[in-house]
């Protein structure tokens, strides 16, 4: 049993680390306080390869492996969790659903541009009634007859996409009629930024991750050939399970990097911040917030690390991706808060980061699959009963 | 066009952690091992050149190092050369800079090489001697602080736009020739992820000093003409004075500072 990272992922962490820390540091605040999107950032890591880590190179990608693709999402979150928010809905819901059924073709117009960082990629499942119950999707796609196989015509809305207005290509589910047993079908299409009826409605304002974009899809009438259904018509519901349990991953290594940020903020802190004439740190109060940090963020790297080599292992993952993102999302909101805590005032104040990464370490709870979600998978799995 | 770039593994300037063990000698396992950062400007213009000139060329990495040394290798192989020569050998242990040069001049010896690229110096010894001595042992034009590097390979001459105290000496010499590389020739480029990838398949060819056809007792840290007798930490920096305000109120702060100290 090796726990070492490999050297090449050794390698890749450091280079990671040493671009965020160098390049891209220095214009996380104007950017977080403008809540302005990253192009320039995104941009100079494509050319780096960082935009198709797991994809394979004949798809563009740089053809690592899932371990790979945490431990870069970790560091990028260490710096900046809106830039790692970005690489990974892009790479996991942009690229994966491409990746794991799109055919040829697609794969040639869509994937490759994606995944060697030309064009950045969105996933748009979200809508405003259907959030945790995704089967509750409103947009619908119908068949209209045409030549080449005709032209699906979309109607209906996206809430809470990530990269919304920024990406190139868009990959959205639609409902596409019901099966017999009058459950609902969803299908899975490629829909290009420019395509006619398609548009990105409001941005929305958050709570953290303010230079990462999130908004609604606004479909009315959007039109887009016969050739753009992705996988099998019916296959779509299958294929976001599928592609979700991939991206828990990676928010998993996001949450890790935001708690291990606070961690990395707070020990200079409470070695150097003096009150009653010595060191915080030396108080049991403070020490032990951050020896609960320092043990968590551990376990929760493990956990991230297990489910990353359990898929690249090629073994089910699905329970180990659950368990890694549900661990790893609580930890950060607590590894997050107890630096507040730790800073004391200046923890609350925009003069430190850690309020940054408190608010940043929320979401990590909701997107891909809130913790509720994630217990209820895990509960599945390991009661075999269908608990609601 | 075939280019060497020398490189060496030094302890990470950026952990602070850099010591000496009780033999005066650098502790290397105090610290990870990073490429030295005057080097990585040097195969960055090694870099560069090959790929105005793809024809033919290549980079290969030279260093006397350690066992441990392709594991810092493989960064500067990330970024784009070629591939590596490590000498080592456990009588090299304490080797001072002439034993260091004689050692690489008898790898270069084995190598067909257009340019040697050195960086002016490494941040763990300082000597920056090293990359003269080699083109001493070799016989090599020796072109120092380079702030720019222009080959002309059907002339078979490189011009070394050289760092002086008064600005440039322009320098002229037939290749084959050893030059001493600043910073000045442009910031080392971030190895990609293909280019981490495609490391790993390339070779770092290891030399004995048996391969390189040298005695054992001529180099090494037991005819080492250097010898550390103490070191000192020098005292930790003062206080940092930040001046605020108009410019003008600026610099009546800066110059009363200057003055105050009798700088001037």
């Amino acid at each position: 049993m090796d726990l070492d990272l490999p050297t090449e992922h050794q390698l890749l962490r450091d280079t990671i680390r040493d671009f965020m820390t160098s390049e891209v540091a220095p214009v996380v605040d104007q950017h977080e306080r403008e809540r302005r999107f990253p192009i320039e950032i995104v941009r100079r890591i494509g050319e780096l390869g960082w935009l198709g880590i797991p994809i394979p190179e004949d798809e563009g990608g740089a053809g690592l492996d899932t371990l790979a693709y945490a431990v870069a999402i970790e560091e990028i979150g260490r710096v900046w969790g809106s830039l790692g928010l970005i690489v990974a809905a892009h790479t996991s819901l942009g690229c994966g659903p491409l990746h794991l059924v799109g055919s040829a073709e697609q794969k040639q117009r869509y994937l490759i541009p994606m995944a060697s960082g030309e064009v950045i990629g969105a996933y748009g499942l979200t809508e405003p009634g259907a959030g945790s119950d995704s089967g509750g999707t409103r947009t619908i796609a119908r068949l209209e007859e045409g030549p080449n196989g005709g032209t699906w015509v979309i109607d209906g809305g996206k809430r809470f996409i990530t990269n919304a207005g920024h990406a190139g290509t868009y990959i959205v589910t639609a409902k596409t009629g019901l099966r017999d047993d009058g459950s609902p079908e969803i299908s899975a299409f490629i829909v290009p930024a420019d395509t006619p009826g398609f548009s990105v409605g409001r941005l929305e304002e958050k709570l953290g991750l303010h230079a990462s974009a999130t908004g609604e899809l606004v479909f009315s009438g959007a039109r887009i050939p016969a050739a753009n259904l992705l996988g099998e018509r019916g296959d779509g519901f299958r294929t976001f399970l599928r592609i979700l349990d991939g991206g828990r991953i990676s928010i998993g290594a996001l949450a890790v990097g935001l708690a291990q940020a606070a961690l990395d903020a707070s020990i200079p802190y409470a070695r150097t911040r003096e009150q009653f004439g010595r060191p915080i740190g030396t108080f049991q109060g403070v020490a032990f917030m951050i020896a609960d940090m320092a043990t968590e963020i551990e376990a929760a790297r493990q956990l991230v690390w297990r489910a990353a080599w359990l898929k690249d292992q090629g073994r089910d993952y699905g329970l180990a991706a659950a368990q890694a993102k549900l661990f790893a999302s609580e930890v950060s909101s607590r590894a997050t808060n107890a630096a507040i805590q730790v800073h004391g005032g200046y923890g609350y104040v925009t003069e430190y980061p850690v309020e940054r990464f408190f608010r940043d370490a929320k979401l990590t709870e909701i997107g891909e699959g809130t913790s509720q979600i994630q217990r209820l998978v895990i509960a599945r799995r390991i009661l075999g009963l269908r608990v609601v | 066009m075939r280019i060497v770039v020398l490189v060496k593994p030094v302890p990470d300037p950026a952990s602070g952690g850099e010591r000496l063990g009780a033999n005066g000698r650098l502790d290397r396992a105090a610290v990870p091992a990073v490429v030295n950062g005057n080097d990585e400007y040097a195969l960055e213009a090694a870099l560069k050149l090959t790929a105005a000139a793809p024809e033919g060329s290549e980079v290969t990495l030279l260093s006397m190092a350690p066992a441990s040394a392709p594991e810092t290798l493989r960064k500067a192989l990330a970024m784009g050369a070629t591939r590596g020569v490590h000498v080592t050998d456990p009588a090299l242990a304490g080797s001072c800079a002439v034993s260091t040069a004689k050692v690489l001049a008898a790898a270069l010896k084995q190598l067909e090489f257009d340019l040697v690229l050195a960086g002016v110096d490494t941040s763990d010894g300082l000597g920056g001697t090293v990359p003269a001595a080699v083109a001493a042992y070799l016989g090599l034009p020796f072109l120092s602080y380079a702030a720019r590097i222009e080959p002309d390979e059907p002339a078979g001459t490189v011009r070394v736009r050289r760092i002086s105290p008064t600005g440039y000496d322009l320098l002229e010499a037939p290749m084959p020739a050893l030059i001493s590389c600043t910073q000045a020739l442009g910031e080392p480029r971030y190895p990609t992820l293909k280019g981490i990838m495609a490391a790993r398949s390339k070779e770092i060819a290891t030399r004995s000093l048996a391969d390189l056809e040298l005695d054992p007792s001529t180099v090494g840290g037991a005819v080492a003409t250097t010898q550390v007798l103490a070191t000192k930490v020098p005292p930790a920096r003062g206080a940092t004075e930040v001046v605020r305000g108009t410019p003008d109120e600026g610099a009546t702060r800066i110059v009363e500072f200057l003055a105050q100290r009798r700088i001037i």
